[in-house]
């Protein structure tokens, strides 16, 4: 076959391929989506589940995720963000540095059911929290810190060096520079980086199981800010209703619960893109 | 509170971060350590048992605590993962990096990046829903099976080694295109011969990091392939891997029995192998030459 033949018939092929692997990629999206949609309507989102017999919903599973959400989110932010600008701002090239990043790395390397396996036996045993919300939620904490961290070095490593130079000439103090210039303009891409990570979080099972627990108690005015209550999230129900198998419609609830997660992770998605638009536009003036 | 001051504590909050990252992993490592050598230390078994034989028994009371079924049950399963999803990755990457880059960047390239964001509980459903039935019909037995396993998996670290492909491709510097292109290659001949041979270790990177996920990820395997306690030797049988055994039976085992020292043993060598990946990525990492 000639060269420039054979650069034909593989620009050919690659097209065909990019076409079938994206195809392929909705055709998922598409098959859960209208398998979970048909299912979804009030009582779906608000009524709890039912054991035996079909109708459940998974209201207290949708409130839970959003709780866990909220909480580790207080916990990794500020300290992923202090280790972020530890390592933007103030890290020397030097071996404390090597140590740091390499610790840093390898807790973003492990895979989430050791990270959950590590949770069951410091926060639910040690520590005697048993199965539950701040168990899940600092669980969850130790398995995003590496993201965030890399988040805020990444952000902050974009600002301009003139800003920081600008703010310590006027005699600002480092931190100061920090607070005040350099997070200031970095936010867009920080809260970018807080959305997605948010969408992680939500969709967290493997690390939830063994700390937050597989139920979740019937939610009132009194136990629902109670972080020491087991709080099954809407991730761990997808994978609890087809490992136990109570649950007569574990299919419809299932189908359900995977559209909601799909739906609820776009919408960050979108609202992350759109947010960092608008903040830049207002930031920048441009 | 004076600047001076708050300068002081603010470069000390920072640094406690940091070293909080470093005390966590520390933990980890140490807590699992001494929990997974219990089966060894306390228990008497031998780790040549452990390692290297398949009888996993735990009903009775001279328990046999073999994890071979289970190292193998991870190595095939991510292995079938790899081989499934690196030839559509490297192809997706080639195209949007050196054919289009205008579909790459507004299209494939979000779209990858959307699944990179599904949850893994999500892939299990949909391999439970759909492929393990398909497969049943197509090859007969429960469906639950090897294959299943291998495909969503393979699914699921799709994203991971085209983004990184991809980025590596578009790292090279616009020198290696022209004077191959001068030379009177035709573009393909240029990506064959030049480009992937060039991105090499960061594709080799994207692998690494492809097969420490799959070996990693626990729920949506266990939810298609089937647990069984089996040697794999067919791609439509049911096996059982080191992720799937925990999520199972952690929860059903009393603190300080062989069952569950057992099982946390198993945690320490998906650890020991989790470590090693690391390891080889910042190999591969060292030795990429563009970025």
């Amino acid at each position: 076959m000639s060269p420039r033949l054979e650069d034909k018939l593989a620009t050919f092929l690659l097209y065909i391929l990019a076409a079938l692997a994206v195809m392929f990629l909705m055709a998922i999206i598409f098959i859960l989506l209208n398998a979970g949609i048909r299912v979804i309507n009030i009582n779906f989102l608000i009524s709890p589940p039912k054991a035996f017999q079909s109708g459940g919903g998974v209201g207290p599973q949708i409130a839970n995720s959003f709780m866990i959400l909220f909480l580790t989110l207080i916990f990794t932010v500020p300290i992923g963000m202090g280790a972020g600008i530890y390592l933007s701002e103030y890290a020397k090239e030097n071996a404390i540095t090597a140590v740091l990043r390499l610790s840093i790395e390898t807790l973003s390397s492990l895979p989430s059911v050791i990270i959950g396996l590590f949770g069951l036996l410091v926060f639910v045993t040690t520590f005697g929290w048993g199965f539950s919300m701040i168990s899940g939620a600092m669980t969850l904490t130790v398995l995003n810190l590496p993201l965030m961290t890399r988040i805020t070095e990444e952000a902050l490593r974009d600002v301009k060096r003139d800003l920081r130079e600008a703010s310590l000439a006027l005699g600002a103090t480092r931190w100061q520079t920090i607070t005040r210039v350099v997070m200031v303009s970095a936010i867009p891409r920080l809260i970018t980086g807080i959305i997605l990570a948010s969408g992680r979080i939500f969709g967290e099972a493997a690390a939830l199981i063994f700390t937050a627990g597989m139920t979740s108690p019937k939610l009132t005015p009194d136990n629902f800010f109670n972080i020491l209550r087991p709080a099954e999230t809407l991730a761990v129900h997808i994978w609890k209703v087809n490992a136990e198998g109570l649950a007569p419609d574990a299919r419809r609830i299932a189908d359900g619960s995977s559209a909601l997660l799909i739906i609820i992770i776009i919408a960050f998605n979108f609202l992350a893109r759109s947010l960092t638009k608008k903040l830049y536009k207002r930031l920048t003036g441009a | 509170m004076k600047p001076k001051m708050m300068d002081k504590l603010g470069s000390f909050f920072a640094f406690f971060c940091a070293l909080l990252s470093v005390l966590i992993t520390i933990f980890i490592l140490v807590f699992i350590f001494f929990k997974g050598i219990r089966t060894f230390t306390v228990d008497k078994i031998s780790i040549f048992h452990f390692l290297f034989s398949a009888n996993w028994n735990m009903e009775n009371q001279n328990g046999q605590a073999g994890a071979l079924a289970f190292l193998l049950g991870s190595i095939s399963v991510s292995l079938l993962a790899l081989l499934l999803s690196l030839p559509l990755s490297l192809g997706l990457s080639v195209f949007a990096a050196e054919i289009s880059r205008k579909i790459g960047e507004n299209f494939l390239q979000p779209v990858v990046e959307m699944f990179a964001g599904i949850p893994s509980v999500v892939y299990g459903w949909m391999g439970l829903s759909n492929l393990v039935p398909i497969i049943r019909k197509s090859f007969g037995g429960t469906g639950f099976s090897l294959l299943a396993g291998g495909i969503v998996l393979g699914i699921m670290i799709f994203p991971t080694i085209t983004s990184i492909s991809v980025d590596t491709l578009k790292a090279l510097p616009r020198d290696l295109r022209e004077a191959s292109l001068a030379l009177g290659a035709t573009r393909w001949q240029t990506i064959k011969h030049v480009l992937l041979p060039a991105a090499l270790p960061g594709i080799l990177t994207g692998v690494v990091l492809g097969l420490a996920r799959a070996f990693g990820e626990a729920l949506a395997v266990q939810m298609v392939i089937g647990n069984s306690v089996r040697i794999p030797d067919s791609l439509i049988n049911p096996v059982h891997t080191l992720t799937s055994i925990l999520t199972m039976e952690m929860g059903n085992t009393t603190w300080g029995t062989l069952w569950n020292d057992a099982l946390w043993s198993i945690a320490l060598l998906l650890l020991m192998i989790s470590l090693f990946f690391i390891g080889l990525i910042r190999f591969f990492a060292k030795r990429r030459v563009f970025r």
